[in-house]
């Protein structure tokens, strides 16, 4: 991707990703943003902010509290002609629409045999570590990521959001878009103004390195940072996934062939979460590259504690550092 | 005729009894209550006021986390919850402290959930048909039914309370339990607390019926707007609801018309979407201020009184504080150990994993 010009503005995540749909509702009158609280309130992260004001009610519409309405009238929506963005308040509530995606729009396309497809976004951010009340802090990606036919779209910072956003709003088929929210607004970093894509399915090198392979996504980039930080004397490959549906496996094989170390981090829980499936795959790709087992750290198989004791549950540097040093003992 | 035909929500009929200046207007329904129980409403509303506001405190100052705040509520919880027995169940959403109170909750309880500790709502005495506390939005309507289905084929007469708000009434989950209620002809009180917004969004945006009582009617159920901050009001629709499903008449959708005289929770910013004249109009019809000042017209209520109250709700919110504050964090096992009965050996392993870096 290369960018016209150089316009660059610091900004954090819950700006870039306003700034995206900003630009896409402005370039594309069929993308309509929808759900609870999005017009007159902006969202309640503020990721609306501002849109129904430049784009009417008509494009920028306050749904009834129904999150299977909000989904299901998407699907319809984007079966007739419209690209619905639609927002759920917290991933936690988004299993009241469950039955709308999974029965409908993850298979419309093959129901249809392509007559009918549902080119829909559904944003909704996930993810602990903000405090947040019973129901809004859990991380279930792999319910998204496992019935056929969806997208599962997780940025960890700004400059990815706005990219993936619109590469998203520009997929043909529907993109499930969760967004650490607490990453919202923890980092800034320079954002170009004008528009750029970033493909979906394709994971980002964050940096390079030649002992182990670490692979993370969404918020828990920020906390594998530090814990790199504290392995000074250890050569690390960070892979940011980007993407977990498609899942890039030739990024990550040809990284795990080089370093034959893997370490997995994610704060969903450790049964069926996206480690799982990455292993199965270094299993079967680069099974005779691997110098040690691959680690995963995750949150756990129960349901993630409440305020006091979520920093517990949640993967902290000191797990992730050890798990690496574990895999360069072998 | 019934109260709720008497009421026909169709004809644009709203029950009130008290004005809100807190005179009576329909001298024929006003309720012969002991002037114990009319104290006891009294009372009951100054604490759950004096314990919401508590709250705000504690959340400012970084000792609790979000909640619902419940100010402005009071009149449509203390005064129908004051009427059940130990035996009948209550099923919350989020915003009942006030019936929470009434029913028998432990203030601290409440204030632990909100603090973040599990223990608030894994600790509801033994003795009290409560269900937790119900974030996901009109969800816990289904439970209602379910319960109050267990209790009729139990044969009790055992009625279940459950309560939600006007955004609730868009989910799906509350058809379907309005529709199983209506065929099972379960004994529910549906008490719908239209405070005119589900968060930033107007009623008016929710539903385009034009009450939400009248929704009933698809269902086979009765259904009866009330004034929600009028308690005696609330009282007499609760009391024939209640009484109508002790005696195996099946459902009533009452639609409690309040105001939430607060944000929608501490992470809300109600001036976004509100004005600030319509707010000062609901300050004027505020529950504890009619209830008081119809108490003081009949002569019910003394300064004394009022003066004592005041002092009993002081010492049971700090005695509340501090039983919240001074409990533990739950422990590891905790966090794992009611996931299922019997822990299996890969959640025992995991719990083993987080006690090496959190010693106890
Ligand atoms: C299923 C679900 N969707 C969204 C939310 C987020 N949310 C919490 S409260 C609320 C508004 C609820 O409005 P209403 O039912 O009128 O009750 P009130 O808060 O006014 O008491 C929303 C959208 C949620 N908790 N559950």
């Amino acid at each position: 991707m290369t960018l016209q010009s150089d316009l660059m503005t610091k900004m954090n995540m819950a700006e870039a990703l306003n700034l995206a749909l900003k630009q896409e509702m402005q370039r594309d009158k069929t993308v309509l943003v929808l759900g609870e609280d999005v017009g007159v309130d902006g969202g309640v992260f503020r990721i609306t902010d501002g849109l129904l004001e430049k784009f009417g009610e008509n494009r920028v519409i306050d749904t009834p509290l129904a999150e299977s309405g909000i989904v299901g009238t998407s699907i319809g929506l984007s079966m007739n002609g419209f690209k619905p963005v639609a927002e759920i308040q917290f991933s936690g509530f988004s299993y009241l629409g469950f039955d709308q995606l999974a029965e409908h729009a993850s298979r419309m396309r093959n129901r249809s045999k392509g007559r009918f497809s549902c080119p829909m976004v559904v944003r909704m951010p996930y993810g602990g570590g903000v405090r947040a009340l019973e129901h809004h802090s859990e991380s279930y990606e792999t319910i998204y990521a496992h019935p056929p036919g969806f997208k599962v779209v997780i940025p960890s910072r700004p400059y990815d959001a706005k990219g993936l956003l619109i590469s998203a709003i520009r997929d043909p088929d529907p993109v499930i878009f969760m967004e650490p929210k607490r990453v919202y607004r923890m980092i800034k970093e320079e954002v170009p103004e004008e528009e750029y894509t970033i493909p979906l399915g394709q994971a980002n090198v964050v940096q390079e390195g030649s002992d182990v392979t670490l692979i993370t996504y969404g918020s828990m980039l920020h906390t594998c940072l530090p814990a790199m930080e504290q392995l000074s004397n250890v050569s690390i490959e960070l892979i940011d996934l980007r993407t977990v549906k498609p899942l890039d496996s030739a990024t990550v094989i040809e990284s795990v062939k080089k370093t034959g170390r893997c370490v997995i981090v994610h704060e969903a829980p450790r049964t069926c979460g996206i480690a799982a499936e990455l292993i199965a795959r270094i299993n079967e790709k680069a099974f005779f590259n691997l110098n040690a087992p691959v680690e995963r750290v995750t949150g756990y198989d129960t349901i993630i504690p409440l305020m006091q004791r979520e920093q517990e549950y949640l993967p902290q540097p000191a797990k992730i550092v050890d798990a690496i040093n574990r895999t360069m003992q072998y | 005729m019934t109260l709720a035909t008497d009421f026909d929500p169709m004809k644009g009929k709203m029950l009130q009894i008290l004005d809100k200046t807190g005179k009576v207007i329909n001298k024929k329904l006003e309720p012969k209550l002991s002037k114990q129980d009319l104290l006891k409403i009294y009372k009951l509303m100054a604490l759950a006021r004096r314990a919401d506001d508590k709250r705000l405190k504690m959340q400012r100052t970084g000792r609790m986390g979000t909640f619902a705040e419940s100010k402005g509520q009071e009149a449509a919880q203390v005064p129908v919850v004051m009427q059940l027995t130990k035996k009948d169940w209550l099923v919350p959403s989020f915003r009942e402290l006030p019936a929470q109170i009434t029913f028998g909750l432990p203030i601290e309880n409440d204030y632990l959930y909100y603090m973040g500790n599990e223990k608030g709502m894994q600790q509801i005495p033994k003795d009290l048909n409560m269900a937790p506390i119900s974030v996901p939005v009109g969800t816990q309507t289904l439970h209602a039914v379910g319960i109050a289905w267990a209790e009729k084929l139990k044969k009790t007469k055992n009625v279940t309370v459950c309560y939600f708000g006007d955004g609730g009434t868009s989910e799906g989950d509350f058809h379907e339990a309005m529709n199983f209620a209506g065929v099972f002809k379960t004994p529910v009180v549906f008490i719908c607390q239209n405070n005119q917004y589900a968060i930033s969004v107007p009623r008016e945006k929710q539903t385009a019926s034009k009450t939400i009582a009248q929704k009933a009617i698809g269902y086979g159920m009765e259904g009866i707007q009330v004034d929600g901050n009028d308690p005696l009001a609330m009282y007499v629709a609760g009391k024939y609801a209640i009484e109508k499903a002790r005696k195996g008449g099946g459902s009533t959708l009452i639609e409690a018309y309040t105001y939430r005289l607060a944000n929608h929770t501490t992470a809300d910013d109600a001036t976004k979407y509100r004005t600030e004249k319509e707010v000062k109009e609901w300050e004027k019809k505020d529950p504890i201020l009619r209830w008081t000042t119809y108490l003081k017209a009949k002569k019910a209520i003394t300064d004394k009184f009022i003066k004592e109250t005041d002092e009993w709700v002081e010492q049971e919110v700090a005695r509340a504080t501090k039983a919240a504050e001074e409990t533990p964090k739950i422990s590891i096992d905790d966090i794992f150990d009611y996931t299922y009965e019997t822990t299996p050996q890969y959640l025992e392993e995991q719990k083993q994993e987080v006690k090496k870096y959190y010693p106890e």
